[in-house]
């Protein structure tokens, strides 16, 4: 080393590499207004399209008469299923297999639903328009409780799969059945419950919500007629996928397709899908010749794009009288709306469900799920966390608690009997995944010695005898969760959408001068991927995060990928990111060891240069590597320094936390504040702390919000009675809780960098230890079960129930 | 989320708003704020082909604290009334009442007058100046006139000011003793649960006069007279405030919807009255 180099250290850290707390690369433009979203994309001679949607869930559509609405100066056209049908664009394939209508094709089955088309040269005409288009409706019988609609004189809602009772996930049972899928053993886990010491049952009931993001769902499409090239700017989480897709279905050769997702204002879930918006301003613009904008607003959003939720889980665990879990037993009927257009992996129709035995050794357990039509906006998504998995860990954090009542034992303590341990992993569950990593015992005593359990429960007893004694109206709920996460779909071998597998990509350039771009195939809608990915690079090849660009979601340049759903980004993408790294370096040694005149092993990495082994002053820094690999002829070695991955992760990755919240109950008006509440996440590696504090803080605040208002409501026919942001909750600063943060780190032990993602696992753990609080609350008074959310009337409600307002 | 095409007016006197007004009739509506006026448009609830913008109006603004008696400009927005440091001293009432309203953002831009004038069930000005006895002004064609606000309120949307009317200003007396705002709500820019608006009087620790009036409890705000009358002769002891909150439960009509059914609305309504009429009786 001579004088003018830097130590180790200072040269490491100047990388911002892994571990380093960034700042976000993409925060100058979001705050200073400067992003690019959808609906800033303005194109000469564009026009605007508007939906003419349902007012009822269920009803025959006898005619639509569009001749006045045509009649309205700037109003080019109205489409509906009519137009649509010669095309065979009247209906579309769903992400899970299933078709929905594009434009109601003789019946609307949910209130919402796109009847009728209306493009015109601006939006106000359009909004004008759609309110002159005639549609007479005949009234049918609405079914929007999932029981009812499988009871067997229930009305036909799906008439276009009548006399059809094979689906796409095998036989249906009903004509309102979507699938039957079984996981686990059955008659194992009967037996065990036949003969277990104590066996603890309860209905889980996880409502229907919607992911909500700030940017609603939106396209902007483009066929330049001359060179036959389609344009398709949208609000796309995979827009690889949609391009195949469209591709596929349209007919139109995939490379006559650019799919270009712009800034996203957050996904959630919520635009994984392919909705009837983009398919109709797709074929206005190839109808039309000129671009076509298609944005949803709020209403519509929380109306018609994807839901996310609405399980009903019934649950029965069997333990020993000192509280060892012998079985799980899960029988769940999902509420998948009116189509299925849930967002899985091809093999899972209720996504990764079978996650639910949690972070416990549970050697015997049986799940079956039973997905069912009902006259409710289709969807189902994963909302912010991997493919149900959310409802999976609230179904079994709620089943401990329950059971804990059952013996009367501590639930931390149950909690902690059970915990898979360290030495069992990598863990076989008994429902079929093979966990790669943990140590709950340290997580989860390092939460409870950060909040002071001990204390916490000393207060709540002397706050109950307080209250029994009329000193206070206030009770205290403590929350406790432990989950694990399974995140980063996935490997090939089981994980596809319409049969394209999950695996995904990354593509790096160095240039001459030392400074890189690299594209991949996710999106990013939030979570900092231009931050986080150039830094996996830094520490992978040595260049400075800040002199590498991060590009991603257009498929005309970007390599193939699945996307940004289910925290895969950093499993999958991230996994490519170092894999490609790594390439670059393997090529980088061979330059070295050829500048530095040695054999190629004779030369060691360190930091961001190749040095010879025992004579440190000899090295050639990946700077000066990259200008000889363009400008000097190296024997048996093509010119260039670039390298392309593609990573099929052999197994997912299992992130995993220790929630806990502090809540006070206010019984007399069902008002709650929110004391404490601890977050310890293991995502495995940590690459950027800030990014994931960020995440950790976004993602529970959004549990909070499910927890405790947030839903989709709709009457009993049907109606959405929480289509605005005045009735769907979104918190805003006041209501938010103050969070601490905290973690252990076991890193994945097949991850090239050991990392696991962690972008959801805030929204999995807090939904649970938000409603286990309440519970909690409420235990010493005989609750044992209050469905969510709990505003203030559903928890005032239980302290009604349990006698308590005198 | 787009409105049907309207006209937009924007007049620089109230004789010019009342000539707009009186021109276009019903097919007309005064803007002060837009933050109940503008939804409801763009959600084509409200069909307005004539939109009187009162903003560029220099005399709808203000606040006037004299002699024991407030006057407040229709257009005064509800960030005047909470940093106005004479209207603080002479009414802390309304500080506390409009510190509950929405959020910073929409306090800047809403008004008092068309909190008071729009006759939505769930804003928090008609029950306070219900229990403050305040008295409206409004300018039609032929003059002035005045409603005592507990008299404006018919239902839902509907007042007692005709199409041609213009709410100009808001008058009430300062009122003494003890006061309290208490409001339940979801979050932050919701209308109330339930809100109570208490003003007590107290001598020889006997209350000698008592004003409540609850919001969003019924189509138009509850000043219960009953309620107030329970409260006066008594020591405001438990008894009292119990025969208060039963007195204004049977004045109310709570409707269920998103943010409980009517039992719960009943039950919280009983439990904010009571905290206010504490709070109001410990600044008695």
């Amino acid at each position: 080393m001579n004088e003018m180099t830097p130590p180790k250290e200072e040269r490491s850290a100047a990388l911002k590499g892994l571990g380093c707390s960034r700042k976000r690369v993409e925060d100058a433009r979001f705050t200073q207004g400067k992003g690019n979203y959808v609906d800033d994309i303005k194109m000469p001679g564009m026009l605007f399209g508007d939906f003419v949607r349902s007012p009822y869930a269920h009803a025959r559509v006898k005619s639509i008469n569009a001749d006045k609405a045509k009649a309205l100066p700037g109003v080019i056209a109205v489409l509906t299923a009519a137009d649509l049908a010669p095309l065979n664009l009247h209906w579309m394939p769903t992400l899970a297999g299933d078709k929905q209508m594009v434009l109601a094709d003789g019946k609307v089955l949910f209130q919402g639903q796109e009847v009728a088309f209306v493009v015109a040269t601006d939006r106000y005409v359009a909004a004008d328009a759609v309110e002159l288009v005639e549609v007479e409706y005949e009234e049918l019988p609405v079914i929007v409780d999932p029981f009812k609609a499988l009871a067997k004189d229930a009305t036909v809602l799906r008439e276009d799969l009548e006399g059809n009772m094979e689906g796409a996930h095998g036989p249906r049972r009903h004509h309102n059945h979507i699938f039957t899928w079984e996981q686990g053993d059955k008659e194992a886990t009967e037996k065990v419950l036949g003969s277990a010491e104590v066996v603890a049952e309860e209905m889980v009931f996880y409502h229907r919500t919607h992911p909500c993001p700030i940017e609603t769902c939106g396209c902007v499409a483009s066929m330049d007629k001359v060179n036959g090239k389609l344009t398709v700017w949208g609000t796309f989480q995979a827009p690889h996928a949609v391009r195949t897709v469209a591709s596929l279905i349209s007919g139109i050769a995939e490379h006559n397709i650019r799919i270009i997702s712009p800034d996203i204002g957050g996904g959630f879930g919520n635009k994984v899908g392919v909705y009837p918006g983009y398919i109709c301003a797709i074929v206005a613009s190839i109808v039309t010749g000129v671009p076509v904008k298609w944005v949803e607003d709020r209403m519509e959003n929380l109306m018609a794009t994807a839901f996310a939720r609405d399980y009903w889980m019934k649950g029965k665990i069997a333990a020993t009288k000192d509280g060892r879990i012998t079985g799980l037993w899960c029988h769940t009927t999902a509420d998948h709306g009116a189509f299925d257009a849930c967002a899985d992996p091809s093999k899972f129709p209720a996504g990764f469900m079978n996650i639910c035995t949690g972070s416990y050794d549970i050697p015997t357990a049986y799940l079956a799920v039973d997905g069912v039509y009902t006259n409710k906006a289709p969807g189902g998504v994963a909302y912010r966390c991997s493919f149900r998995v959310t409802e999976a860990a609230y179904f079994i954090e709620r089943m401990i608690e329950v059971l804990a009542i059952e013996l009367g034992m501590d639930a931390a303590e149950l909690r902690a009997k059970n915990f898979i341990r360290k030495e069992q992993f990598p863990y076989q569950s008994a429902l079929g995944w093979e966990y790669d990593s943990g140590d709950y015992h340290t997580a989860w005593d390092k939460a409870l010695k950060a909040v002071g359990y001990e204390d916490l429960r000393k207060e709540q007893a002397q706050r109950i005898a307080d209250f029994k004694a009329g000193k206070t109206r206030k009770l205290l709920g403590i929350g406790l969760t432990h989950f694990t996460e399974i995140v980063g779909a996935g490997p090939v071998k089981n994980c596809d959408i319409l049969g394209l597998g999950m695996f995904d990509s990354c593509e790096i350039r160095i240039h001459p001068t030392g400074s890189a771009i690299a594209r991949l195939g996710t999106i990013s809608q939030g979570q900092g991927h231009a931050t986080t990915f150039a830094q996996i690079l830094a520490s992978e090849i040595g260049i400075p995060a800040d002199d590498i660009t991060l590009e991603e979601g257009d498929t005309d340049t970007a390599p193939y990928g699945l996307g940004t759903y289910g925290s895969r980004s950093t499993p999958v993408a991230g996994a490519a990111t170092a894999m490609a790294g790594r390439k670059i370096r393997a090529k980088a040694q061979m330059i070295a060891a050829y500048l530095l005149e040695v054999h190629d092993g004779d030369v060691e990495w360190e930091v961001d240069r190749f040095v010879v082994k025992g004579a440190p002053e000899r090295f050639k820094t990946m700077k000066e590597i990259a200008f000889a690999a363009y400008n000097q002829a190296i024997p048996g070695i093509e010119p260039g320094l670039e390298a392309v991955s593609y990573y099929d992760p052999p197994n997912m990755t299992y992130p995993f936390g220790a929630y806990i919240c502090v809540m006070e109950i206010d019984v007399d008006t069902g008002e709650h504040e929110i004391r404490q509440f601890y977050a310890l996440d293991d995502c495995g590696t940590r690459i950027n702390p800030m990014i994931i504090e960020g995440q950790v803080h976004g993602g529970a605040t959004e549990g909070y919000a499910i927890a405790m208002g947030q839903e989709i409501a709709y009457d009993e026919i049907g109606n959405v009675k929480t289509g605005t942001l005045m009735d769907f909750f979104l918190p805003t600063a006041w209501e938010t809780p103050h969070y601490i943060t905290d973690h252990t780190v076991t890193p994945s032990p097949h991850h090239p960098i050991g990392a696991k993602g962690v972008g959801e696992s805030p929204n999995v753990g807090s939904v649970p230890a938000f409603s286990n609080a309440v519970h909690d609350a409420f235990r010493a008074f005989g609750l044992r079960q209050a469905h969510m959310p709990h505003d203030h009337w559903r928890i005032w409600k239980i302290a009604n129930d349990l006698g308590l307002h005198g | 989320m787009i409105p049907n095409s309207f006209q937009y007016h924007r007049p620089d006197s109230v004789d010019a708003a009342v000539a707009l007004l009186t021109q276009y009739g019903d097919e007309a509506r005064p803007l002060a704020g837009g933050h109940s006026l503008i939804p409801m448009m763009k959600l084509r609830m409200a069909d307005v082909q004539h939109l009187v913008d009162l903003q560029a109006i220099g005399s709808l603004k203000g606040i006037a604290v004299a002699g024991g008696t407030v006057t407040i400009g229709a257009m005064t927005t509800q960030h005047e009334l909470i940093n106005d440091a004479a209207l603080a001293k002479a009414v802390p009432l309304i500080r506390e009442a409009s510190l509950q309203i929405a959020d910073p953002q929409v306090r800047y831009a809403g008004t008092l007058g068309g909190n008071v004038a729009n006759g939505d069930p769930g804003n928090d000005m008609p029950g306070l100046m219900q229990c403050l006895d305040a008295v409206y002004t409004l300018s039609g064609p032929d003059g002035a006139r005045e409603v005592a606000a507990r008299d404006f309120y018919e239902a839902a949307y509907f007042t007692a000011r005709e199409d041609n009317e213009l709410l100009v200003s808001v008058r009430f007396d300062a009122p003494k003793g003890g006061y309290a705002y208490e409001k339940q709500k979801r979050k932050i820019g919701d209308y109330a649960t339930a809100a109570a608006a208490v003003l007590i009087e107290k001598s020889g620790g006997k209350c000698t006069s008592a004003s409540i009036a609850m919001t969003n409890l019924a189509d138009t705000p509850v000043w219960c007279a009953a309620a107030s009358e329970a409260l006066v002769g008594s020591s405001l002891d438990d008894a009292a405030i119990g025969a208060a909150v039963a007195a204004m439960k049977s004045a109310i009509d709570p409707q269920e919807d998103n943010r409980g059914p009517v039992e719960f609305k009943t039950h919280v309504a009983g439990v904010v009255l009571a905290r206010a009429i504490s709070r109001a009786a410990s600044r008695a």
